[in-house]
Order: structure tokens, then sequence, then C-alpha cells
């Protein structure tokens, strides 16, 4: 057989080669267009998310931004002038007596579970599978709640009191949660040296672990914060939607502190109750976006504020 | 020494007594729920007030049946359009995204959790309904306007629980995949989604809770007819929009009736809660 022409066994072979060559190109070929089309499905997926964001707060900014007159900031409101400014105190006063209430609870709590409670004691159990409900608990039925309890119950009819206390117990379980994660970062050698210098469980507890928790529990605060900016359902109910702010100002004038009192328990209308019925009511379509963005804006704030804590919170628990 | 103790036991009742807090409020919603509302649940009778399809307060008929399916069918099409968007966003993030677009967009989500509902139910009001009116068929007010409004609203949700249950798949499953020649896309997709799996529908779960409870943005786009919807163009009523629509004017058995309706929708909440408990924790075992 002369080297040049090929053996007759071996046509076969290449061709065999040659068919599983193509058949490799194939699926090879198959598998990158798979994975393009995966790849852009995942791209598409993004891309929907940042549209309908940027969408969504540019329409609300382009619509609203125009119509914020100082006339919508004036003192009183009045169906003119549709005023949102004692919503926005109404706001400020209800978040911060919320907050006042939910703060201290949620913190206690969260101590109580992190650093003094033996595990798996049922006490311990039982709080856990509370708060884990009262978080899922939507919010229009804690308005219901609050409307049953608070202002029927209790009788304080439809007041601020009765719409911070049921925003406290609604906010209650968001404080718990991220205290109790900021205090499990906490690295137990800080308590060990707290207990090592001989200082009591207290003592240890505010002296050396609350400070590097601090960031976290903030943000917690702030997320609350949010909740209750943000609150309509549970509100409408509890502390209904009068447009004035209580007359705190009086009160103070006429007996000074303990003059205060019965304005707790006035009606009162905040921001995004006010947004509400500004929708509902339909009349004032402008003014409805404007007050949008000024809810917007607390929002993004908050928002801010909560990325700064969380920074904080990271770069105290990087140095451990 | 005795003055430190004081101290320190008063402290500890203090942590005691505010940790109780949340058993004494999850208490007292059960017992003011279900007092006032179970009593009209038999003034009704049971039957008639969960499988009843009329709903006339003026007659004294209360069916909520209507309105129990409104829930169902929002909350499913919220998840039609939340999930696959929301996980392939939460899949972008987690494996596909270079750090600086993460930086971007990590907090236009969480922007996008902050946002009210009120909010969300006003540009559901100004541009999915009057879209749907132009562009499709019905009244715009409708089923479908509620779903891709409750959709957006819960993928924040999705997205950041999808998000961290993928983050937390160890890098060797992703090297093993790409030992075995499979490419990025395959990898992530057939190896890391499937171990992720029991996070991302802790996320949907979530999301379910969230859809079925939302209120005022459901309003505000929903159409609110108590009828079952016959297609998705037409309006819907939930269990939420029911109890907020006529609570303000309700007296008696109707008021009665709108808090069982509450009681409904607690229940469905605590089922949900529960699953989501479940899910949890089988994936810890895992």
């Amino acid at each position: 057989m002369p080297a040049g022409s090929p053996a007759p066994g071996r046509m076969p072979g290449d061709r065999i080669d040659a068919l599983f060559a193509a058949a490799e190109a194939r699926h090879a070929k198959k598998r990158r267009v798979v994975a393009a089309l995966l790849r852009w499905l995942v791209y598409v997926g993004a891309l929907l998310t940042a549209l309908v964001l940027l969408f969504l707060v540019g329409y609300i900014l382009a619509n609203g931004v125009p119509y914020l007159t100082p006339s919508l900031f004036e003192w009183e409101y009045n169906s003119d002038n549709v005023s949102l400014m004692p919503a926005l105190v109404n706001t400020l006063v209800m978040a911060a007596l919320t907050l006042l209430m939910a703060v201290p609870i949620g913190v206690g709590s969260a101590i109580y579970l992190v650093e003094y409670a033996p595990r798996g004691n049922r006490f311990v159990q039982l709080v856990r599978i509370t708060a884990e409900t009262l978080q899922g608990i939507p919010s229009i039925i804690y308005g219901l709640f609050g409307m049953l309890f608070f202002v029927t119950a209790l009788r304080w009819n439809l007041s601020l009191m009765a719409g911070a206390c049921t925003l406290a117990i609604m906010v209650l379980p968001v404080i718990m949660r991220t205290t109790e994660e900021a205090l499990l970062a906490v690295p137990d050698s800080y308590r060990e040296g707290g207990f090592g210098l001989g200082a009591g469980r207290l003592r240890t507890v505010f002296r050396c672990v609350m400070p590097s928790a601090i960031p976290g529990i903030l943000g917690g605060v702030i997320l609350a914060l949010g909740r209750c900016v943000g609150e309509v359902a549970a509100l409408i109910f509890t502390a209904g939607s009068i447009a004035q702010v209580p007359d705190f100002v009086g009160g103070l004038a006429s007996g000074g502190l303990a003059g205060l009192g019965a304005e707790f328990f006035d009606s009162t209308r905040t921001l995004a109750v006010h947004m509400y019925v500004l929708s509902s009511e339909a009349l004032h379509v402008n003014e409805t976006y404007a007050t949008a963005v000024v809810l917007l804006v607390v929002v993004v704030l908050l928002n801010l504020m909560a990325t700064f804590a969380a920074k904080k919170m990271n770069k105290g628990s990087k140095h451990d | 020494m005795s003055r430190i103790h004081v101290k320190e036991g008063l402290a500890r009742a203090l942590f005691v007594a505010a940790a109780g807090i949340s058993i004494l409020a999850v208490a007292l919603i059960c017992v003011f729920l279900f007092a006032n509302g179970i009593p009209a649940m038999a003034q009704i009778g049971l039957p008639d007030f969960l499988f009843g399809t009329t709903w006339r307060p003026a007659n004294d008929i209360y069916g909520i049946f209507p309105m129990i399916i409104g829930s169902i069918y929002v909350t499913a099409g919220a998840l039609v359009v939340g999930v696959p968007t929301g996980l392939l966003c939460a899949i972008f993030l987690s494996r596909f995204a270079s750090g600086r677009v993460a930086r971007a967009l990590k907090p236009g989500v969480e922007l996008l959790a902050g946002i009210p509902s009120v909010v969300y139910g006003f540009f559901g009001l100004v541009i999915i309904v009057p879209f749907i009116r132009d562009n499709m068929a019905g009244r715009g007010a409708s089923l479908l306007a509620a779903a891709v409004l409750l959709g957006i609203m819960i993928l924040p949700t999705i997205i950041t629980v999808a998000q961290s249950a993928l983050d937390a798949v160890p890098r060797k499953y992703y090297e093993g995949a790409l030992a075995l020649g499979a490419d990025h896309e395959r990898s992530v997709f057939r190896v890391i989604v499937p171990a992720a799996a029991s996070g991302i529908t802790a996320g949907i779960v979530l999301g379910v809770g969230r859809a079925i409870g939302e209120t005022m943005a459901v309003i505000m786009v929903a159409g609110n007819q108590p009828v079952i919807p016959g297609s998705i163009f037409e309006g819907v009523r939930t269990m939420t929009a029911n109890i907020v629509l006529e609570m303000g004017y309700a007296a008696d058995l109707h008021r009665g009736a709108l808090i069982a309706t509450g009681v409904v929708l607690f229940v469905f909440i605590l089922l949900i809660t529960t699953l989501f408990n479940a899910v949890k924790k089988r994936g810890e075992v895992k």
C-alpha cells in the first residue's frame, strides 16, 4: 500500500469524527444561544425594575414639582389652598409619639431576648412567635384593632393618641428584629470584657454592647419611621382625617406642660392620609402630585439616613 | 452590693415586661377581632358568609365569597407580574451585575420598598388605569390594574429576600459547576438557583402576604365591584378594600360583617405566616 492513499478501513472513522464534530458544534451553538437568552432575560428583569422606579419617581416629580407653591405650605388648611402643612406637622408629631412608645419597648424586648433570656425558654419562644406574627399582619388589621380597642373600648375616639398607639404596635416587630440583629452582631468578647472588669449585666449591656449596636438600632428606627410616614390603612379608622394641627400651643399657653393632654385626643390627618383624601376627592389633582412629591422626598431622606447608618454599622463590625 | 442587685433585678423585670408586650398585643388583637367578628359570622351563618356570592348590606345580605376570590385573583396576578421580574432582578444583582451597577440598583430597590402605598396607588390611578382603559378594554380600574400595581409593589420584597438567598449559596457550588464544563448562565440557573430555592420560596410567600394585605393602593385601582370578575378587565373588590370602603358608615350587623371580613383576612395571614416559617425552617435544616 502506498503511503499517500488512505487505508480503506479509515474512511468511516473519519466520517464518524466529522459527524461528532458537527453534532458538537450544533450542541455548543445551542448552548450558546440558551446562555445568551438567559443572560438577556436576567438583564430585562433588572432593566424593568429600574425603569419602573425611574418612571414612577420621574412622572410624579415632573407633575408635582411645578405645583409646590407657597400656598401649599400655609399654616392653616382650607379647601382652597389644600395646604399640606397641618398634615406634615401631624405626621411629625404622630411619628415622634409612636417611636417614643415603640423604641423603648422594642429595644427592651430585644435586649431581653439576646442578653438575658435563657436559650430554649418557653417565654422566649412565645415572644418570637408573636413578634413574627405581628410582622406579618397587614396594616388594615391593625387599623381594625385600633378602632375596636383604642377608639371604641378605651373611648379615645378618633385621635392622635389612638393612631400613635396603633402604629406603635405595628412598628414594634421592626424595631425588635433590627435591634436583635444589631445586638447579635456584637462579638461576645465585648461582653466578656465587661464581665471580666466586674461590671454587672446591666452595665455590660449598656456600656459595652449597646454602643456598637447603635447604628443598627438606628437603622431599624428609621425603617419604622418610614412605615409611620407612609401609613394610611391603620390610621383612617384610628386617627381620622381632620386636617388641623391640635392646638398644642394653646394648651401650653393655658397651663404649661400640665395644660397639654386633651390635644392628644384630637383627630388628626397625617401626610399620607391627606394624600389619600385628596386623591379620592379628585378635585385637586395637581396638589395631589405635589403632596406625593413631598412624601417621596421624606422617604428618600429616610432611606439615605438608613444607608448611612448601615454603612456605619458595617464599618464598626469590620474593626473586630 | 444589694443596691446593684435591686437595680439589676429591676432592669431585668423591665426587659421581661417589654418582651411581654408583643404577646399581649397579639392576644389583644385576637380577642378584639374575634369577639367582634364571630358573633356577626354566627348571625349571618358561616356558610352563607364565606360562600355567599351576594354582598348587599342594604338588604342585610353578607356573602364575602367574591371578595375572597378577589383577594386570591389579585394576589395571583401580582405573583405572575412580580415573581419573574423580581427573581430575574435578584439573579442579576447577585450574579451578573458589576459592582458599580449593583451599587446603583440596590438603593433603587430599597427606595421602591420605601415608597408609601398611597403613592403607588396614585401612580396606578393616573398611569395604569388610563392605559388599560385606552389601549385594552373595560373601564381601566380592574383586576389587571391591581395585579400589575401589586406586582410592582411586591418587587422589592422578592428581590431582597431572593438576593440574600442567592448570595448565601456557597462559592464552591458555582465553581463545581464551572469545573464540570457549564458556562456562567448554566451554572447560575441549574445549580445556584435550585440551591437557593427555599430562600426564594420564602421571599415569594412574603410577597403573597404583602399582596393579600395591601389595602389603599388596591382600592385606588381595582374598581371595587363586589362581584366575581368575569375577565381581567373587570373590576374586583378584595377583602381589604371591602373593610375600608364601608367601615366609615357601617353600623350593627353590617359593621360586624366587615370586622368578620377582617377575621377571615387575619386567618389567611396566619396561614401564610405559618407557611413562611415552615419554608424558612426547611431552608435552615438543609
